[in-house]
């Protein structure tokens, strides 16, 4: 079988995310008020051959935890992708 | 030291300027592909700046899988001197040759400016030709240098002696204001700012000579202001 | 689309459908039609400016390869040639800023390592509308990001440009770029196909969608909305090119190695127009012909037809003329770079036409020994398209807007002006990365750039070499000619600030719409002025660009003919002076301190009547025998410092843009130290007009003596000290304030936080 599967990485709580709170200082300018804990992350998507999702996914999250992010900085969580 | 290796990496740009000012210290200095799977033949080993395998995953993310690092490992484990100037840092962080990692600057722009550095350690090939306290006014030339840790790293870092060198007006956020670590057995040398651009007062300053004199273990002929 | 249409929907008049007609024989096909489409576009063709361009001068001793090719080259000495481009990206910056701006340089730096030369340094002049508008805001940040984003990954310092802003500039903003590569004189290489047999490798990356007609919808035509045009943006959107500066980095290795080991024949890169403009114009120059396989050329996305293929502007590809012996040393340095690499061509002989001419063929066709898909005369799409000699008309009110001089207002607070003109570039030029290849002596911000003639694969050589960008559109605006030689003057003296003797000179001529007869004017009196200019300095024009149609809802943009000025210094070995000096120093202004009798200080077009609204005068006349006396003394001033020999020099800058009390107020925050000048009046302060030094000497009676020698006029502005810069009575202004101001103005502007 054939899994579409998801990685959102994002910084691990903790981690100075710049990108997530300049974009957040951004936003009362632009009229968004009440809009916090903005995150910054990346997404990757693409397909795995395996015999069952949950063999898709520890796949995906060895790749992810081995490549795709950076452990000392980055938390990365896989999931199948909707179609 | 005579002889050093500048590994090459797709996307690596600052070897020849490396090459070249190793060389103006009378080392030699080779050009060294990454698919090389052999370093014993040399000195010592620097990973010049640049945007290895275009910095597209992050910095240094795919470089950490070429050849040449596992051999980078065998030679650093065996006390070897090894250099990682800006991208070879962030390279040198995600093989965990070193410690911590280098997110996006906190202003989320490039940096292209010289700074104040100050000499916090000299226990490592990089600075043991100067002395702590030295000022030295070395460019930086970065988007992510902005070195962050968790605090038992940091609390390890400092402990051992491991901050070689600070910014005295921090530009992108640094943790501690760190611009450059060593690991625990002094051999093994990470720094964001460009000391091979700080060779020469036609180029702005000198005050490079000190850092790569010691990482070639020539006696110290100059030591900061 | 019926066939009697199409053509137009390429962008072809009825009259040139007929010339493609009468050049084939017969009705061009689909495939035929979009690829004279884009060959003879304004962008690809310069159909308008072309009768003018060739009243340039484009000889000089130095000249190696002059207008017409990829990039001129000079000789620079040491076994040494230098490459210099000049060129433009306005329109696919003004749809997507960070990418439009990226591509810009990844062309530009194809167009030099096509030369066989190694790129040394970019520099960008940018013009974008008024600061305070947020589409502006957006522009500037997004094509600064996209010069730094592109330019210090693919690894070629960025050392320094230019930043206006006008509002003529709003809806069409400028994004020029300007590459400066260095060779061993001896590799010089041309794109030429030649060898019958030998075979044309398509390098680099896959060919896709992106760009396709980009230069005849996007560069050859005006954006029509009144608005800065959103709606049209949208639509325009897909030609839009996405530059990737990896693939560049190493498409730049793998030709360079292909170059110094001698495996190619020829090598053209693929720029405007795609793959049909490098097949024609390659096989145009060697005189051959040339099949082309369509179906070879690896693609990115499924279905693309003929026509969308060889019109395709993918970015980073090259086009490699190789023996077939060499095919497999080709591919090996290749795969090493990681470099694709495909054969998509073979040269062909010419075959004689009707009256014996011999005419290379340019075939399109579906696999090597598959059917013919079109056929044409390489040179018709390279060289042969119609030229036009456009009609061109003065302007009426010429002479009505000559009189209308401007003048220093009464009760202005000078402070104030001089505050809101002080503007520190220094939030652009952080970003790029401005030092790699150890060669940056004098980095971006001041008068030019000055760099060592060093670099990886060259001989040695204790040289150095300046660059300069420059352009005065409001000059411009109100006297082309004029105001032409007039920005060429300008770049003189700044190379003169670093010690530089100009030796060449590149222009990109970007101006409005063509079918303006007003615009016309204008493109042929600034070629005029340029001309003049160049004969008088003895400057070679060693190449071009133009870009025409930079216009929004009907209105031109100013004339805006942006100059490149190469200087050699004969020995680089010491910095020359900055913009500072040291208490105690003599302040001097070198350099005839007048424009004319009748008008001594001149503010037409300048930085103050701009901020005053005052738009109209006309720039002070030209006096090339003073100026070029006065700017030979300097040079040979810091020359002589960058040698080695000791001086007595401690600050050069020119007076230009903002006149003295702007080069008074960039030196004393230079300096950190200040000047109090008594003998200035409020006509002089802010007056522009070239060829004004200041100089500051730690032995002012040494360094008159030696102008006078040279006879050029000096005048004792102040000793320095204190921490104001007090000019006249109006202006007191504290150093530190000064310098906070300039270096936060841009910022704050931007809206960011300290």
């Amino acid at each position: 079988m054939n899994y579409a599967v998801r990685v959102d990485v994002t910084l691990r709580t903790g981690i100075a995310d710049p990108a997530g709170s300049t974009i957040e200082r951004s936003l009362p300018t632009l009229g968004f008020d009440g809009v916090h804990r903005v995150r910054a992350g990346k997404l990757f998507l693409f397909e795995v051959d395996a015999s069952s999702p949950d063999e898709a996914l520890l796949t995906a999250q060895k790749l992810a935890d081995r490549l795709l992010s950076n452990p000392v900085i980055e938390d990365a969580r896989c999931s199948l992708a909707e179609d | 030291m005579t002889s050093v290796a500048v590994v090459v990496f797709p996307g690596s740009n600052c070897e020849y300027d490396a090459a070249r000012a190793l060389e103006s210290l009378g080392a030699s200095a080779t050009l060294v592909f990454h698919s090389a799977q052999d370093l014993s033949a040399f000195d010592g080993v620097v990973l010049p700046g640049g945007f290895a395998h275009g910095d597209y995953l992050r910095p240094g993310a795919l470089a950490r899988f070429s050849p040449v690092m596992s051999a980078l490992e065998r030679f650093a484990a065996g006390g070897g001197p090894v250099l990682g100037i800006c991208n070879g840092f962030q390279v040198l962080t995600e093989a965990g040759l070193l410690p911590g990692a280098l997110q996006k600057n906190r202003g989320l722009t490039f940096l292209c400016q010289p700074e104040t550095l100050v000499v916090a350690s000299t226990r490592s090939v990089l600075t043991r030709a100067a002395n702590v306290g030295d000022e030295l006014v070395i460019p930086i030339n970065h988007f992510s240098g902005n070195y962050t840790c968790d605090d038992a790293t940091h609390r390890e870092l400092v402990e051992n002696d491991q901050v070689v060198l600070r910014y005295r007006d921090n530009p992108n956020g640094s943790r501690d204001d760190i611009a450059g670590i060593s690991n625990r057995a002094g051999n093994v040398v990470g720094l964001m700012p460009h000391p091979e651009r700080a060779m020469s007062s036609l180029l702005g300053s000198a005050d490079g000579l000190v850092l790569l004199r010691g990482f070639l273990g020539l006696e110290p002929a100059f030591s900061g202001r | 689309m019926s066939d009697e249409t199409l053509h137009r929907a390429l962008g072809l008049t009825d009259s040139e459908f007929e010339e493609i007609c009468s050049v084939l024989g017969r009705r061009p096909n689909h495939l035929e039609l979009a690829c004279y489409g884009v060959m003879w576009s304004e962008h690809c063709s310069y159909k308008s400016s072309r009768i003018h361009l060739r009243r340039l001068p484009t000889e000089g001793p130095h000249v190696l390869v002059g207008p017409g090719e990829n990039a001129g080259v000079i000789d620079a000495g040491d076994g040494i040639a230098i490459a210099l481009r000049i060129e433009s990206h306005n329109h696919p910056s003004a749809i997507e800023p960070y990418q439009g701006a990226a591509t810009g340089v990844g062309g530009i730096l194809r167009d030099i390592f096509t030369m066989g030369a190694r790129p040394l340094a970019v520099m960008d002049p940018l013009f974008f509308g008024s600061l305070d508008e947020p589409r502006t805001q957006w522009l500037v940040e997004g094509v600064v990001s996209g010069i730094s984003g592109y330019g210090n990954s693919v690894g070629v310092p960025t050392i320094g440009g230019e930043l206006t802003f006008d509002p003529c500039y709003q809806a069409n903003p400028l994004v020029n770029v300007l590459c400066c590569g260095a060779l061993p004189s001896d590799r010089l290489v041309l794109g030429i196909a030649s060898g019958v047999g030998n075979l044309a490798v398509l390098l680099g990356s896959l060919t896709g969608r992106d760009g396709i007609g980009g230069v005849s919808v996007l560069a050859s035509a005006g954006f029509e909305g009144a608005d800065g045009a959103e709606s049209l943006d949208d639509a325009k959107r897909p030609s839009v090119q996405v530059g990737d500066p990896y693939e560049e980095k190493r498409l730049i290795e793998a030709c360079l190695e292909l170059l110094d080991s001698h495996l190619v024949v020829g090598i053209q890169d693929l720029g405007g127009a795609g793959l049909i403009c490098a097949t024609s114009e390659t096989a145009a120059r060697g005189r051959v012909g040339m099949d082309v396989d369509v179906s070879a050329v690896p693609l990115r996305e499924v279905g693309m037809q003929p026509w969308e293929i060889m019109t395709s502007e993918s970015q980073e590809r090259m086009l490699a003329i190789v023996t077939p012996e060499n095919l497999d040393a080709l591919n090996e340095v290749c795969a090493r770079w990681e470099v694709r690499a495909t054969v998509v061509g073979r040269v062909t002989e010419s075959t004689p036409s009707s009256e014996g001419e011999p005419v290379g063929l340019l075939r399109l066709r579906d696999g090597f020994d598959g059917p013919v898909l079109g056929e044409v005369p390489a040179a018709s799409l390279a060289d042969e398209a119609p030229l036009y000699d456009r009609p061109m008309a003065r302007p009426k009110d010429l002479e009505q807007r000559w009189a209308d001089e401007p003048h220093v207002l009464e009760g202005e607070d000078d402070g104030e002006v001089l505050l809101d003109l002080l503007v520190s570039p220094e939030w652009v030029y952080r970003q790029y990365d401005s030092q790699l290849f150890l060669n940056t002596v004098v980095g971006p911000g001041r008068d030019a750039s000055l760099l060592r003639l060093a670099g990886p694969g060259l001989p040695a050589s204790e040289r150095g070499f300046a660059l300069t960008t420059d352009s005065n559109p409001r000059w411009c605006a109100l006297d082309p000619r004029r105001g032409t030689a007039l920005t060429l003057m300008e770049g003189v003296a700044n190379v003169a600030c670093v010690g530089a003797t100009p030796q060449a000179v590149v222009n990109c001529l970007n101006f409005g719409n063509p079918e303006h007869p007003e615009v016309m004017w204008q493109l042929s009196e600034a070629i005029d002025g340029l001309a003049e200019a160049c004969r008088a300095l003895e400057i070679p024009v060693i190449g071009g660009n133009v870009s025409l149609y930079n216009e929004s809802g009907g209105a031109d943009i100013h004339p805006t003919p942006v100059l490149g000025v190469l200087g050699g210094v004969p020995s680089l070995v010491s910095p020359p002076p900055g913009w500072g000096w040291s208490e105690g120093d003599t302040v001097l202004l070198v350099g005839v301190d007048r424009a004319s009798d009748e008008n001594p200080w001149p503010l037409a077009g300048s930085s103050y009547a701009a901020r005053s609204a005052q738009h109209g005068g006309r720039p002070g006349d030209v006096h090339f025998g003073e100026f070029r006396r006065t700017a030979d003394f300097v040079a040979g001033e810091v020359a002589r410092m960058c040698a080695g020999e000791s001086s007595d020099l401690t600050g050069v800058h020119d007076v230009a843009s903002g006149g003295l009390a702007i080069a008074l107020a960039e030196m004393v925050t230079a300096a950190s130290c200040g000047l109090r000048v008594e003998n200035v009046v409020r006509d002089e302060l802010f007056s522009e007009f070239p060829g004004r030094f200041v100089v500051a000497t730690t032995n002012p009676a040494e360094f008159v003596r030696r102008a006078d020698d040279a006879r050029v006029p000096v005048r004792v502005l102040g000793v320095a000290g204190g921490d104001s810069l007090d000019l006249g009575s109006s202006v007191r202004l504290d150093v530190d304030a000064l310098r906070q101001r300039s270096r936060r103005a841009l910022d704050d502007a931007l809206g960011h936080q300290s």
